[in-house]
């Protein structure tokens, strides 16, 4: 495979046109929102993410991501990568999802280092090529960027809203990717 | 109007001087040492991002090497032999990079960049000498004049110092083909304009702009006129005086010299008219505990420690264009840019931002291409040794005026080939078919 097509991994160019998750849907009720909104200035790649929580059926303390719902314009790994991200966490308690986000992060940022679990990382593992362009660093933590910061203000939300469960362990790291 | 004569020796109208040879080609590229290397699989380099940074020939290297192996010391002070040599290398820098726009020793201030030197301009007409008001300070009820086309460090200083002065800031806006909307000129600048700055030529768009015509409106409302410079000394022959600016800005990386240096240059009493922004060292007359008074230009606007090696480097890159003819360079870059927008034009779904014809153009092309992010198309590029630069190159008005956030940018230089420009577009028609866009 050329150095190209590594990045270029078929899965990501599907899901830079499929787009899974695109739109900005209102959250149903009972739910919990926060948006967040991330600008590239390098490039001009933007992202608004909605993260939209609820509490667990079963009765759990932990709060399950009910959707991730964006818009944005962007390059294919930053489009692809946030459409790799609804697919992987919509559906999933709160701190599996958060526990994803570092596993990605780890992921792009070993310089193409460390070898993805596929197992764990589903589609999301194809980027393990982007970490060897350190200029596509920050396009692919983009989406997951904005999701980060958006589900740790939608889970405070969803708390202040029924304050008996207490929160989850919520990462809150909001900075900025170096590229 | 006083000079049209010079701006019609501008590209697009080479005046007799031809483009370089294939054999010529081959020896301005032999003094250039990183054009021989290859990328990824082994491509040749086709560097296609002089518009960003030119690459430095090995006379400009070697000037830096033997300036440091054998007279480096502190300019302007020191009795010793070092000494000497390194003031009179670093002097005789500034009068050959004066020389080379058309100006004398005196008129060349050396700076950190371009972008100094558009700052040292707005904050001196705004700061203006706390207590020393001068004939140009900006004051509320004033004007400034921009373009739509400029580069944010042609733009942003002066949002900063209307901010700072409550002078209002206005721009001249630009027509469907990428120039400038010359009827925009007689309505905004008015006898409110101060200050009417504008790009030579743009980055994104690579239209030369009009100077002589743009000179003769703030002229006739006394305005002052600062050009930036950075795109039209590096290509084609400049005489800043015969233009008739007032203040001028250019870099020296993009013209084969070093990083670290660039030049505010123009007419010594508007350089004597303003106030130094930045203070200390080697700027100063008399010191005392109380007051200090200021050196004359240029060394009032260069305190502190100076970029002495880099100026010598820069002198050597200004004699190796001389060497090769301005005239000739602006011929070959012309033929590049013809060759470059007829190729650009039959691809499809690929528009050209700016002017479609090399006329009054630099070699800087800027297009979209239509269902793929500039950054993927500069990755596909870049797979096959084309190196060009992605993004809004720091000018987003001017992509947010066609309808783009971004673009991708082919510029060349004197050392690009043919065979680089057929390369970028045949690659450039292969990328909508990869990434599903075709």
């Amino acid at each position: 495979m050329s150095g190209l097509d590594q990045l270029y991994q078929q899965i990501i160019l599907d899901h830079a046109k499929a787009k899974h998750g695109f739109g900005l849907r209102d959250a149903g009720p009972g739910a919990a929102s926060a948006d967040s909104h991330q600008y590239n200035p390098l490039c001009g790649d933007e992202v608004t993410l909605r993260a939209v929580v609820t509490t667990a059926s079963d009765g759990t303390a932990a709060p399950v991501v009910a959707d991730v719902a964006w818009t944005g314009e962007g390059c294919s790994i930053s489009q692809a990568s946030t459409s790799v991200l609804h697919e992987l966490v919509v559906g999933r308690p709160v701190p599996e999802a958060t526990g994803l986000v570092e596993e990605f992060r780890t992921m792009i940022r070993s310089r193409g280092q460390v070898e993805p679990d596929e197992e764990v990382l589903g589609d999301a593992a194809a980027f393990a090529g982007v970490g060897r362009h350190a200029n596509r660093v920050k396009c692919a933590m983009l989406g997951w960027t904005a999701f980060e910061d958006a589900l740790s203000r939608a889970v405070a939300d969803l708390f202040e809203a029924s304050p008996q469960a207490g929160p989850p362990a919520v990462s809150t790291t909001t900075e900025q990717e170096n590229a | 109007m006083s000079a049209p004569a010079v701006d019609a020796a501008r590209v697009g109208d080479p005046g007799g001087a031809t483009a370089f040879s294939d054999d010529e080609v081959a020896a301005v590229r032999a003094r250039f040492p990183v054009l021989s290397r290859t990328v990824g699989a082994g491509h040749a380099l086709a560097y296609l991002d002089s518009g960003a940074t030119s690459q430095r020939p090995d006379s400009v290297l070697d000037a830096e090497r033997d300036y440091l192996t054998r007279s480096n010391a502190a300019v302007h002070r020191g009795a010793h032999t070092l000494a000497e040599e390194a003031t009179q290398a670093y002097e005789d820098a500034r009068a050959a990079v004066a020389g080379f726009v058309g100006l004398d020793d005196d008129e060349l201030v050396w700076t950190r960049n371009a972008t100094e030197g558009l700052n040292i301009v707005a904050l001196g007409l705004s700061h203006y000498g706390i207590g020393t008001p001068g004939p140009l300070a900006l004051r509320a009820g004033d004007e400034v004049v921009v373009t739509e086309m400029e580069h944010h460090a042609n733009l942003v200083p002066w949002q900063q110092a209307c901010a700072r002065t409550g002078a209002t800031l206005r721009w001249i806006g630009l027509d469907d083909d990428g120039r400038l909307d010359l009827d925009d000129l007689g309505r905004v600048v008015t006898e409110r304009t101060k200050v009417l700055a504008f790009t030579h030529a743009s980055n994104v768009l690579g239209t030369v702009n009009p100077v002589p015509r743009l000179v003769a409106a703030a002229k006739a409302v006394g305005a002052l006129t600062v050009l930036d410079a950075c795109q039209s000394v590096p290509h084609f022959p400049v005489d800043l005086r015969a233009l008739g600016v007032d203040l001028a800005v250019f870099s020296a990386h993009k013209m084969l010299g070093p990083t670290g240096i660039g030049a505010l240059a123009g007419r010594r009493e508007v350089l004597a008219a303003l106030p130094p922004v930045v203070t200390g060292g080697s700027m100063v007359e008399k010191v005392t505990m109380e007051s200090t008074s200021f050196r004359e230009p240029p060394q009032r606007f260069e305190a502190g420690t100076p970029p002495v090696s880099q100026a010598i480097a820069w002198h050597a890159a200004v004699d190796h264009l001389s060497a090769l003819g301005m005239d000739r360079v602006a011929a070959h870059e012309h033929m590049l840019t013809e060759r470059l927008l007829a190729g650009v034009a039959e691809l499809p779904g690929v528009r050209v931002l700016g002017p479609t014809t090399a006329r009054d153009r630099v070699g800087a092309v800027s297009v979209v291409v239509e269902g793929v992010h500039p950054h993927d198309v500069g990755q596909f590029l870049d797979n096959e040794g084309i190196a060009v630069r992605v993004g809004h190159h720091c000018a987003q008005p001017v992509h947010r005026r066609y309808g783009a956030t971004a673009s991708t940018r082919a510029s060349v230089y004197l050392y690009s080939t043919t065979g680089e420009v057929d390369a970028f577009v045949e690659t450039l028609g292969r990328v909508r078919g990869y990434f599903g866009a075709a």
